[in-house]
């Protein structure tokens, strides 16, 4: 009878983390996908409330306040935010995610220190990882979410010496950590480590630049697994470990998704500030010099689209800004009034994380199986009369395919250039966020539509509608 | 000494690769909905904060130990809730008026 409630908290984790597997798994199919959410929340509940059950728990009344504390604000924040804003929330929540993860890690510490027995070498290393994460998750993700909420510029920041810097840096971590190993109780040596944690978690984010955030994003959410991960090895516990374990396994994919969807390895999006400094060679610049582009009307392009047999859509971060989605939805409907089958391509990047795009056009309530991944979507657009590019422009360079000195070279695109017609709404004749010029523009069968995508799209809908 | 440390890398291990063959079949689609409910998995840091916050005794690591329990409260509330919010709106045909 004595084992009987740790056997049954050791239990309810078990159920909890079998839970939280057959959630994400049902997650892999819009069908199923709210559900297996449902499921591990209360994987959640369950995990809990068993550990609300443990002999250690004896303050209630604090814990509970704090519970109901945390709970208000996740809900109102979860309540409020936009679906544009999704990219933020996300960057937020991992660095308290993270934040908690170390937290708990120094408590630990405090607890040993002030223990009588020795401390076992063990201890003091998963201690030292669970702060190193799990501080580098705070401090990243809440820089993340700064430069996404545009507080600060979202362009990669840099100075002199800054590699070395950082290595100096770790250097020192490393040093500090044996020495803690070997003196398990200088609190001194601890907090130093707490320190550069933190500020290594912004020296990480400091040079990556805006286009290059669902890396991170991803790389964060990843962090925050293995974060969590750490602290259940602090306390020798499986719940923490396993859900950690999951957690890591997915932002790791989802990095990976996102790096091979830009062409660029992990290493080159962590330390080579794409961007800022790196010059465009002229090679295909000189090909394009003095060639015309076939501006249109709305007009006009509400003919090509309402007459058209066929058209996908390509909506980029461009649209989302405008907040066109809807405009969008609504083109998409009066299209399919006249009988046209509208699909919408969608790049893996083309939002500021993964999947995003899908969900802003989720919101704006376009039917996800008219959403086509690149693969699925690129052998279509042979058979595609018109495609309509909305606020995109690196994902669509044909460069990407056909001029190996282009920096954006190798990167998958959604290959509007073989359609019967390519229409581009574009508010002006900038570079993409590669700072390449885009030779689709000059192409003999692509019409400009100059304007912001929210008025030229509504003007589309007002001319189709007269069609 | 090093045997409960064994026996968590073995589960953590383990547990990985489950992620792994779980998580690649999910569709680009659902990325999103995917990150912010793994996010909100990750708020399991809760448990280690109540462990670490239970204590009667006032210390310092019981208060670092309440602060991670709200933190990772709002990870795991906010998380869950705004993963229902998002996969709501997706629907195979809007009704049409």
């Amino acid at each position: 009878m004595m084992d009987f409630l740790p056997s049954s908290i050791q239990l309810s984790y078990l159920v909890a983390s079998a839970l939280f597997i057959i959630g994400l798994k049902q997650l892999g199919s819009p069908a199923t996908a709210r559900k297996g959410n449902l499921l591990a929340a209360i994987g959640m509940l369950i995990a809990i409330v068993a550990t609300l059950l443990d002999r250690a728990v004896l303050n209630y009344e604090m814990v509970l306040i704090g519970m109901a504390i945390g709970s208000a604000i996740g809900a109102i924040m979860a309540q409020r935010v936009e679906m544009t804003a999704m990219p933020q929330m996300v960057g937020l929540l991992n660095g308290f995610g993270g934040a908690a993860s170390a937290l708990v890690a120094v408590g630990a510490f405090w607890k040993v220190i002030h223990g009588v027995n020795a401390i076992p070498v063990d201890e003091t290393v998963t201690i030292i990882l669970s702060v190193l994460i799990g501080g580098i998750t705070f401090t990243g993700s809440l820089l993340a979410f700064v430069k996404l909420q545009g507080l600060i510029s979202g362009s990669p920041i840099t100075f002199p010496f800054q590699q070395p810097f950082n290595i100096t840096l770790l250097a020192g971590f490393l040093a500090g950590s044996a020495y803690l190993i070997v003196n398990p109780k200088d609190t001194t040596v601890f907090l130093a480590l707490v320190g550069i944690s933190l500020l290594l978690g912004v020296l990480f984010v400091l040079p990556i630049g805006g286009a290059d955030t669902p890396v991170v994003i991803s790389l964060l959410n990843s962090f925050s697994g293995l974060a969590a991960s750490a602290a259940g090895f602090v306390l020798m516990n499986n719940m923490l470990i396993i859900s950690g374990a999951l957690v890591g396994a997915s932002g790791i994919i989802l990095t990976q998704i996102m790096c091979k969807a830009m062409n660029r390895s992990i290493t080159n999006v962590l330390f080579s500030a794409f961007g800022s400094g790196k010059k465009v060679e002229g090679s295909t610049a000189a090909g394009i010099e003095g060639r015309a582009l076939r501006s249109i009307d709305a007009e006009e392009g509400a003919m090509m689209l309402g007459y058209a047999k066929s058209v996908v859509i390509v909506p980029g971060y461009g649209m989302a800004v405008a907040q066109a989605q809807h405009a969008v939805r609504e083109l998409a409907d009066q299209l399919e009034r006249l009988g046209v089958d509208v699909k919408y391509a969608i790049h893996p990047v083309a939002g500021r994380m993964p999947g995003h795009m899908n969900v802003l056009l989720a919101e704006a309530n376009v039917p996800y199986p008219q959403l086509y991944d690149m693969d699925d979507i690129n052998p279509e657009f042979d058979r595609t009369d018109v495609a309509l590019v909305i606020g995109a422009n690196d994902v669509v360079n044909p460069a990407a395919r056909s001029d190996a000195g282009s920096p954006i070279y190798g990167m998958p695109i959604l290959e509007v250039d073989r359609a019967h017609h390519t229409i581009v709404i574009k508010r002006g004749m900038s570079n993409g966020f590669a700072g390449v010029e885009n030779e689709l523009f000059y192409k003999d069968k692509t019409m400009m539509l100059f304007g912001s995508a929210k008025e030229m799209v509504t003007q589309l809908v007002s001319s189709v509608k007269e069609l | 000494m090093a045997e409960g440390l064994i026996a968590g890398l073995v589960v953590f291990v383990l547990a990985s690769f489950i992620g792994f063959e779980v998580i690649n079949k999910i569709p680009p689609t659902l990325h999103t909905p995917l990150m912010s409910g793994s996010n909100a998995i990750s708020g399991i840091a809760i448990v280690g904060a109540l462990l670490v916050a239970g204590d009667r005794n006032w210390s310092l690591t019981v208060i670092l130990g309440l602060i991670a329990v709200v933190l990772a409260t709002i990870n795991v509330v906010g998380g869950f809730l705004v993963t229902d919010r998002m996969l709501q709106m997706f629907k195979k045909k809007d009704v049409k008026a």
